[in-house]
């Protein structure tokens, strides 16, 4: 029987794979995969798994989960040596939210962020006509009741059509 | 093991299994976060003087703290739970900037301290936040023309900051200037809202403005952004059929750690838990 030894591109596969479906603690219909957070996953030479994770915001209470549950995850698969590493350059855009993210935050009922403006933003006063779909109905007919909502990353959005209150991932 | 997240019941469970120091501390909001630059390079590059870098990271953590802990007071408080949500929200992302900043100012000033010492364990001498941020909150509309004045003056800042030589301060403020882009966004449709609102909104605002212009030029005295702050400034109140009252001439006090008598009791408050249990965690 031939001996069954992890090539080392296999591991780096193996704990990607574990480490791309820890669930965010805010959001845990997706994964920090889904949701850009994991920025990558290399063994090193002495078999110590590192992982690098980004924050969505500054201010973000859940990264402390986060480190906490991919380094939870991989030493449940066997991986003894754990780390993990905050990237904070370049900093985190709702534009890494991946397909597979979006479909699963519009299937919860949360819509999906616009594509992030690129470079400073001038303030604009003057009255702004965007359109975000009601992830319930799918009616264009929505208003923004407030810029902020439970979380950093989200936006109170309302369906004039169907009536809902939804949230919104923000663009940043 | 499952492929999908769904059937995960406790996202939470994994900070009760234990930390990486081995410690049976577990993690809870107080005292003894996990360090927000966990695992972050922490070289100071050559050419960077690190008593320098260190001062400059404390002053903006103090400023993001001090106004942090003003926007907390507004919970309870707001005229709508939306904008309590919103005050909220913008505070959360002002101390998550004040954390990187202390965690920075920690590796490179020689002490090796973490974010809580400088949080909790210095007086008021030793904050050098502007005096602006230290007010007490006022009504609704001077939080909000305050709120306008200081998330402009520390977004000109944090665009500059962003190409720093210190790699850790520049990516804290690339990061940091998406976010105070919000909050500048939302202080600046409030000042219009109010300004062109009711006989008496409209007099709170106008209030709210003579208020905080004589504060100014403490501000340009830090931080030379003088023309892209009142340009903000002229812009909002124009919109808001206000006119900007001249900024009279009254150089930096609080950046010296000369304060108002305000610092003091917000400080107190503030640091109360994490001196009467120091070193506590849960």
């Amino acid at each position: 029987m031939v001996s069954v030894t992890a090539t080392a591109a296999e591991d780096v596969r193996r704990a990607l794979s574990i480490a791309e479906r820890v669930p965010d603690p805010e959001l845990p219909m997706l994964t920090l995969a889904d949701l850009g957070v994991l920025r990558g996953v290399e063994v090193t030479g002495d078999g110590t798994v590192v992982a690098s994770l980004t924050p969505t915001y500054s201010g973000c209470p859940a990264m402390a989960e986060m480190r906490a549950g991919v380094a939870t995850r991989l030493r449940a698969a066997g991986y003894a040596r754990v780390e993990i590493r905050t990237v904070l350059d370049p900093p985190w855009t709702s534009d890494w939210i991946t397909p597979e993210g979006r479909r699963k935050l519009t299937e919860h009922g949360i819509a999906p962020p616009a594509a992030a403006p690129r470079g400073p933003v001038t303030l604009s006063l003057l009255p702004t006509r965007r359109t975000v779909p009601c992830p319930r109905c799918g009616s264009a007919d929505t208003e923004e009741t407030s810029r902020f909502a439970a979380t950093s990353c989200k936006a109170l959005w309302r369906c004039r059509a169907c009536r809902e209150p939804f949230e919104y991932v923000k663009e940043i | 093991m499952s492929d999908s997240a769904h059937d995960d019941d406790h996202v939470y469970l994994s900070l009760a299994e234990g930390h990486d120091d081995g410690s049976d501390a577990r993690w809870a909001f107080g005292t003894g976060f996990e360090d927000p630059l966990h695992g972050v390079d922490t070289t100071v590059p050559e050419g960077v003087d690190p008593v320098e870098l260190a001062a400059t990271c404390v002053e903006l953590a103090d400023d993001a703290l001090v106004s942090a802990q003003r926007l907390a007071e507004w919970c309870t408080r707001a005229p709508e739970l939306e904008e309590e949500v919103a005050l909220a929200n913008i505070g959360l992302d002002l101390l998550g900037q004040a954390r990187l900043l202390y965690a920075r100012a920690g590796q490179v000033d020689g002490t090796g301290r973490g974010e809580d010492a400088y949080a909790y364990f210095r007086d008021a001498d030793d904050f050098r936040n502007v005096t602006l941020a230290e007010l007490p909150i006022g009504d609704f509309a001077f939080s909000v023309a305050r709120l306008l004045v200081l998330s402009s003056w520390r977004l000109a800042h944090f665009e500059r900051l962003a190409a720093h030589q210190d790699p850790v301060l520049a990516a804290i403020a690339a990061k940091g200037a998406k976010e105070l882009t919000y909050h500048r966004q939302y202080a600046a449709e409030w000042a219009v809202r109010l300004g062109d609102g009711t006989e008496e909104s409209r007099r709170r605002m106008r209030t709210a403005f003579d208020q905080v212009t004589p504060n100014l030029d403490e501000l340009f005295t830090a931080y030379d952004v003088r023309s892209e702050v009142v340009e903000v400034l002229r812009q909002v109140t124009e919109a808001a059929g206000l006119t900007l009252p001249p900024v009279p001439p009254a150089p930096g006090a609080g950046r010296d750690g000369r304060h108002t008598g305000h610092l003091v009791p917000l400080l107190a408050e503030l640091q109360s838990v994490a001196r009467a249990h120091p070193e506590a965690t849960w």
